[in-house]
C-alpha cells in the first residue's frame, strides 16, 4: 500500500488527566503526540512516568481533563464503541481467565466489533482468528487452554486477537515483556511488516529501548506526564537526554551491524 | 485464494479437532439434544413418581385424552393428582431452575467470578425479603410477591457488587455475599415475629425452598421472567465473553461495559426474583449447573446461558422429586436437597480458585 499523502491517524492534542484519587497531582500534564498512518511510534519513560495511562486516555478508557483526542482529523468523542474498536486495538498484559477457555476462542472475541449480537461465529471469522495466530507464530496453541499458556505465549496469543480485530492502529502495552528474545524480534518484525505493507499505525510502550531504537520511526521520550522529547531514535537517544531521563548515568553507542544507537548502563555505585 | 491455502496450512499443522476448540453449531446442538432429552426423561419420572404411583406408558394416553377432552384412562383420583398437583409443579420446578441457573451464569460472567451464585451472593435473601415484605404488607396486591422480590433483588445485586468489586480476590464477593445474607435472615425473622400464625408458617416453609404450591400466580411470572430473561441475556453473552476475560479489555474491544453490565444486573434480578418469590430460597443451582456446562462445553456463554437453563431446570426437578418421595408422605424441602449437593461443590470450587 503506497501512501503519497501522510495522514494523521491519531492525534493527541495537550492532554491533562489526573486520577482522581491523586488530586492534584497531574499524572498527564499536556502532552501531544501524534500517530501517522504506516508509522511505528514507541512511548519511552521510567516507571510511573503516565506511559499506560497515555495509552487508556487514547483508546477511551479514560476521560481526559482537557484535551482532544481525534481519529483521521474526527473527534474519538463522535465514535461509538464498536467504531473505536474497529479502529484502535489494544494489547495489554494479559493475566489468568477464571473460566476455561481456549486461544482461539480468545482470538475470536477479537472479532465483537463486526459481529452481530446472536450466533455463531462465522467460518470467515474463524478464518482470520487462525490466520492472526499463523501471524503471531501462535497456530499451535489454538486448542490449548490459554491459562496453560506462558506469559510470553499469551503476549502471542493477545496479539494475535488485536490483529483479529482488524484495527488501523495498534496501541501496545509492553508487548514483548515475558517474550524470549527470538519472540521479542519476531513480534515486532511482525508490527514493522504490518505497518510498512499495510500502512497501520503503531503506538508501543516498551522498556526494551535498543530493540525499539532498531524498528520504530520516531520516539516519544515522558516523564512526570509531560513530553520530554520527540524524534528519530538517533535524535532522541542521546547520552544526555536518556540519562536525565531515567536519572541514571547512560552510555549511548552504535548497534555494529545496524548503526542504530544502543543505550548500556554504567554502574554508579561500587562496593 | 491466498487466505484459503493459508489456513490449509495452518490445520494441517494442528493437533487435534479445530471443532473441539470453539463453539460451533454442532456442539451446540449435540448439547441441547443431550440436555432436553434429559430434561424430558426426567420429567416423565417426576410425573409417574409420587404415592400414586401412575405407569409412565399411562401418562401420554392421559395426556391426549385431556387434551381432547376423551375420557381418561385414569381414575378421577390419579387425573386430579396428575393434573392438578404433580404437573404444576414440575412445571414451576423446571421454571425456577432455569431462571436460577441463567442469573448463576450471567453473573459469574458479570462479575468474573465462578463462585457467583444468586443464593451465595445474597441476592435469593434480598427476593425473600422482597417477597415477604409483599406476604406481610401489601398480600392484597396482584403480582406484589414476584415484584416486590425483584425489587429485594435488584438492590441487593447492587450492594454486593459495590462491595465485593475487589479483582484479585474472587472469595471477597462471596465473603460480602455471606454479611448480606446473614443481615437479611436477621431482618426477615424480625419480620416474621410481626406476622400471624398462618403466614408465619407459609413463610418458613417456603425460605427453605418450597415448590409444593405450585401457584399458577408464580409459575406464570417465573415463565415470563425465564422467556425475557434467556432471550436478552442471549443478546448480551458475546459481550459477556469478553466481560469475562476483563472489563477494559471489553471496553478495548468495542463493549458498552456499563449498558451490559445494567442490563445484566436487572435482568438476572428479575430471574432471581421470579423464581424465589415463586418457590423460596433455592440455593446453589446457580452456581453447580453453570459449572457443569461449561466443563462439558466449554465457557462460551452463547451456550453457557442457554445449556446452563435446562441443566437447571433437571437439577430442581430431581431435587425435588427426591423432597416429595424419598420420605414419603412427609415432604423434604427442596432446597435442602441442591444445598446437599451444592455445598461440596461451591468448597470445590473455592479451593481451585486460590
Amino acid at each position: 500500500m503506497s501512501c503519497t499523502v501522510r495522514l494523521w491517524m491519531l492525534q493527541l492534542r495537550d492532554i491533562h488527566f489526573t486520577y482522581p484519587n491523586q488530586r492534584p497531582r497531574e499524572t498527564i500534564s499536556g502532552v501531544s503526540l501524534e500517530i501517522h498512518a504506516g508509522e511505528m511510534v514507541a512511548l519511552l519513560g521510567p516507571n510511573g512516568s503516565g506511559k499506560s495511562t497515555l495509552l487508556s486516555i487514547a483508546i477511551g478508557a479514560l476521560k481526559p481533563d482537557r484535551g482532544e483526542i481525534l481519529f483521521d482529523n474526527q473527534p474519538v468523542g463522535g465514535f461509538s464503541r464498536r467504531e473505536i474498536a474497529q479502529r484502535m486495538a489494544m494489547v495489554a498484559q494479559q493475566g489468568d481467565i477464571r473460566f476455561p477457555m481456549t486461544a482461539l476462542e480468545y482470538v475470536l472475541t477479537g472479532r465483537f466489533a463486526y459481529t452481530n449480537a446472536v450466533g455463531f461465529d462465522s467460518p470467515r471469522d474463524v478464518e482470520i482468528a487462525m490466520r492472526a495466530l499463523t501471524h503471531t507464530d501462535a497456530a499451535q496453541f489454538a486448542h490449548r487452554r490459554f491459562n496453560q499458556l506462558s506469559s510470553g505465549e499469551r503476549q502471542r496469543v493477545a496479539l494475535a486477537r488485536s490483529l483479529a480485530q482488524q484495527p488501523r492502529l495498534l496501541l501496545l502495552d509492553e508487548p514483548t515483556a515475558n517474550a524470549d528474545i527470538a519472540h521479542q524480534l519476531s513480534l515486532l518484525e511482525l508490527v514493522r511488516e504490518l505497518t510498512r505493507e499495510r500502512g497501520l499505525g503503531a503506538l508501543i510502550v516498551t522498556h526494551e529501548i535498543n530493540l525499539a531504537a532498531e524498528f520504530v520511526e520516531r520516539m516519544a521520550l515522558i516523564k512526570d506526564g509531560r513530553l520530554v522529547a520527540s524524534g528519530s531514535p538517533s535524535e532522541v537517544m542521546t547520552a544526555d537526554l536518556l540519562s536525565g531521563l531515567f536519572e541514571t548515568p547512560l552510555v549511548v553507542d552504535r548497534h555494529p551491524l545496524s548503526g542504530a544507537p544502543v543505550v548500556s548502563w554504567t554502574r554508579t555505585r561500587t562496593k | 485464494m491466498r487466505v484459503e491455502s493459508l489456513i490449509d496450512q495452518v490445520s494441517t499443522q494442528l493437533p487435534g479437532d479445530p471443532v473441539k476448540s470453539y463453539l460451533t453449531r454442532r456442539r451446540a446442538l449435540i448439547v441441547f439434544s443431550v440436555l432436553l432429552l434429559a430434561l424430558l426423561g426426567c420429567a416423565i419420572a417426576a410425573l409417574s413418581a409420587g404415592s400414586e404411583h401412575i405407569a409412565a406408558g399411562r401418562l401420554f394416553p392421559a395426556l391426549i385424552s385431556k387434551l381432547t377432552g376423551t375420557v381418561s384412562t385414569l381414575s378421577r383420583e390419579q387425573d386430579v393428582i396428575l393434573f392438578s398437583l404433580r404437573l404444576p409443579r414440575i412445571a414451576l420446578a423446571i421454571g425456577v431452575g432455569a431462571a436460577l441457573a441463567i442469573a448463576g451464569a450471567a453473573f459469574q460472567a458479570l462479575l468474573r467470578n465462578p463462585l457467583a451464585d444468586p443464593y451465595v451472593l445474597g441476592v435469593s435473601g434480598g427476593a425473600a425479603l422482597g417477597s415477604i415484605t409483599a406476604i406481610i404488607f401489601a398480600s392484597d396486591l396482584s403480582y406484589s410477591r414476584p415484584l416486590f422480590g425483584f425489587a429485594g433483588a435488584a438492590i441487593v445485586t447492587l450492594i454486593v457488587y459495590r462491595l465485593g468489586r475487589r479483582e484479585d480476590d474472587p472469595a471477597h464477593l462471596v465473603l460480602a455475599g455471606v454479611v448480606m445474607s446473614t443481615f437479611l435472615s436477621s431482618v426477615i425473622a424480625v419480620m416474621t415475629t410481626m406476622a400471624d400464625n398462618v403466614k408465619l408458617r407459609n413463610i418458613t416453609l417456603w425460605l427453605l425452598g418450597d415448590l409444593s404450591s405450585g401457584a399458577v400466580e408464580g409459575l406464570f411470572f417465573v415463565t415470563i421472567a425465564v422467556a425475557i430473561g434467556a432471550a436478552v441475556l442471549l443478546t448480551q453473552s458475546r459481550a459477556l465473553n469478553l466481560m469475562m476475560i476483563g472489563d477494559r479489555d471489553a471496553f478495548a474491544m468495542g463493549v458498552e461495559t456499563a449498558r451490559v453490565r445494567w442490563v445484566v444486573h436487572l435482568t438476572a434480578s428479575l430471574l432471581t426474583g421470579a423464581a424465589v418469590s415463586a418457590g423460596g430460597a433455592i440455593g446453589y443451582v446457580g452456581l453447580v449447573t453453570p459449572h457443569l456446562v461449561r466443563l462439558a462445553a466449554g465457557s462460551d456463554n452463547r451456550l453457557v446461558i442457554p445449556a446452563s437453563a435446562i441443566a437447571g431446570a433437571i437439577m430442581v426437578l430431581i431435587a425435588d422429586t427426591i423432597a416429595r418421595t424419598a420420605l414419603s408422605p412427609r415432604e423434604l424441602p427442596t432446597g435442602a436437597i441442591t444445598a446437599m449437593v451444592g455445598a461440596p461443590v461451591f468448597v470445590y470450587l473455592l479451593l481451585k480458585s486460590r
